[in-house]
């Protein structure tokens, strides 16, 4: 009797093929430079797109099988989590500050990465890095919708979330991520991929999704740990796609090393400079932490880059300069930003407070060559003020540095007791810099970095406040007319976390969950 | 050698991914993390499909990893029957 043999299925490597390079065609009645326009300007030279293959070998419609199965469980845990007001439980209502940050600074860059992955991946000849991209664009997608989503069950309960995606393009240091990635999606689709795919997916995004979802474990909120990891599962692919774009590129041709060392130098400074907010949450907004930053930067950055570097170093790549100076500023990133917020806080979209005698203690364990000295001085002064009702809100605008948009708050990389200022004249104009870095940033491309939309500047020339605001009337108000402008509720949406709304109402709910009323 | 590593949630698919992969790495140490196992090796870390079938006693596809992966470090190479993570210097 004859045995009908089920044909064998394609392996990886074969299938891998099929539904890639073999999906794709060469133009008969149409020049390539037409199709792809962008390709050849940046400088860098691809003499054989074949040579390009993801090493997950992932294939759409195996895609598609995976990506539903995570949205399964995502949505699964949302449910469960609103059907037992999963929001009482985290550790204590401070922890949802963070949850607002991440909301209006980091979840419209998802959004953003998604058009930029389209767009990237539209303009590669090759069809290995286009299906790579048109992935990424859709996991993108996928995480602002699902982020967005998972945080609603939040805006319900708490204030400052209303309106996020309003926030992000107005207020003051949101600018800050967003300039960040419009900075990105501006570039040609090579630096696109080195800046997002290569420097902060594979070298930085550990700094930030790992100890944000770990956060979130920690402190009992079971939506954002979900919708973290359920985005992390595509970070790896992500990480990938940046290491094999990299060493694709350098491959290639040796011209192509300084223009992509350039880059790499440029955009590790750049996402280092975002992750202050991250710094800043972990060592400050995060009521049981989970690591210090300066850990989190050596584990993350200083082990696992350094050993990336190392692997790299066949092509002629370089650790970024850069990091020696992050070195010198991992003792006081998070106290100075975390300073700063904490005199700006009549101006966000969140709540701040000062660290409790405890959290003092954990500081001054993890900083030991900082935290003392110059930290926990200046915190005792302002909470001793703001005992005696003196708590001061700065209301005066400070200066920003040009490229990152971060205000001048950075100490001398070895004196931080200094403030560092950098400066150019260009075409008739000052500009200023927090560092040697984002000051050699801009003299390399002034024509892109003049075009700052910097939001002090804005807010003097009369362009933050709502249409039809007179400045000149008596006893205007600036701050007031701006939060209208962001659509923030004085009192309600800012100020410090002891006088909130959020603080009462978290009590109270809290209360009512474990007592019969 | 470099460390390589590879973090996965803290589930029950993972479980026996785990316990297959500290079978075929006498290199890997285990650092469980909330809600995260992560997962180091010197310079050279391999998941081996055969191994974790018969752990589970079930097909196994390494694809469905995608779905527990948080992230990695190291090149990455995947065929039907391993997945192999490695630093090259």
């Amino acid at each position: 009797m004859d045995m009908t043999v089920a044909k064998k299925k394609l392996g990886l490597k074969e299938r891998y093929a099929v539904m890639t390079r073999g999906l794709d065609w060469t133009p008969s009645y149409q020049k390539m430079e037409d199709i792809y326009p962008y390709i050849a300007y940046e400088g860098i030279k691809i003499h054989d797109w074949d040579k390009w293959e993801d090493p997950f070998r992932l294939t759409m419609d195996a895609y598609w099988k995976y990506q539903a199965e995570k949205e399964r469980k995502l949505y699964s845990v949302l449910d469960a989590f609103t059907q037992n007001n999963g929001h009482l439980n985290v550790t204590d209502a401070r922890y949802l500050n963070t949850v607002k940050l991440f909301l209006s600074g980091i979840s419209p860059l998802e959004y953003v990465a998604h058009r930029g992955f389209a767009h990237a991946g539209r303009q590669f000849p090759g069809p290995g890095p286009r299906v790579a991209c048109l992935m990424q664009s859709l996991d993108e997608i996928r995480h602002a919708q699902t982020q967005v989503h998972a945080v609603s069950n939040y805006n319900k309960y708490y204030n400052g979330m209303h309106d996020f995606h309003h926030a992000h393009d107005r207020v003051w240091f949101l600018s800050v991520p967003k300039s960040f990635f419009d900075d990105a999606i501006t570039a040609g689709p090579f630096e696109f991929m080195v800046s997002i795919g290569f420097s902060f997916e594979y070298v930085l995004t550990n700094l930030l999704f790992v100890p944000f979802v770990s956060g979130a474990a920690y402190n009992g909120d079971m939506a954002a740990m979900t919708f973290g990891f359920s985005a992390q599962s595509d970070e790896a692919r992500h990480m990938t796609l940046g290491l094999e774009v990299i060493k694709f590129i350098l491959e290639q041709d040796p011209d192509n090393v300084p223009i992509v060392q350039r880059w790499i130098d440029k955009w590790t400074w750049r996402g280092y400079r975002v992750l202050t907010l991250v710094a800043m949450m972990m060592d400050y907004m995060l009521p049981k932490r989970t690591m210090s930053w300066k850990e989190s930067w050596e584990i993350y950055f200083e082990e696992n880059g350094g050993a990336l570097f190392k692997d790299l170093a066949r092509y002629g790549i370089k650790m970024p300069q850069c990091a020696e100076q992050i070195a010198l500023e991992k003792d006081h990133l998070s106290h100075q930003a975390w300073s700063t917020f904490y005199n700006y806080a009549a101006a966000a979209n969140f709540h701040t407070w000062m660290p409790d005698e405890d959290e003092m203690e954990w500081l001054s364990a993890k900083y030991p060559n900082s935290f003392d000295k110059l930290y926990r001085p200046r915190y005792e002064f302002w909470r001793e003020q703001a005992a005696k009702g003196n708590r001061f809100y700065n209301k005066t605008l400070p200066m920003l540095c040009q490229t990152c948009q971060i205000p001048m708050i950075f100490t001398e990389p070895g004196d931080p007791t200094k403030i560092c200022y950098r400066e150019v004249d260009y075409k008739g104009d000052k500009y200023h810099f927090c560092s040697d870095h984002c000051k050699a940033i801009f003299e390399h491309e002034p024509e892109k970095y003049v075009q700052a939309w910097l939001p002090v500047h804005q807010i003097y020339q009369g362009n933050c406040f709502p249409e039809g605001t007179d400045p000149t009337v008596e006893g205007f108000d600036p701050l007031a007319a701006v939060l209208k402008y962001y659509n923030l509720e004085h009192g309600r949406d800012n100020l410090d976390f002891d006088v909130s709304e959020d603080k009462k109402n978290f009590a109270e709910w809290r209360g009512q969950a474990t007592k019969n009323i | 050698m470099s460390t390589v590593f590879l973090a996965l949630q803290t589930n029950e698919e993972t479980r026996p991914i785990i316990e297959a992969i500290l079978q075929d790495n006498p290199s890997a140490v285990v650092d469980e993390q909330p809600a995260m196992v992560k997962i180091n090796a010197d310079g050279r870390l391999v998941v081996r499909r055969q191994t974790i079938e018969e752990l589970t006693g079930r097909d196994y596809d390494l694809q469905e990893l995608q779905v527990n992966m948080i992230t990695m470090s190291g090149n990455l190479d995947q065929t039907d029957d391993e997945i192999t993570l490695f630093w090259k210097a």
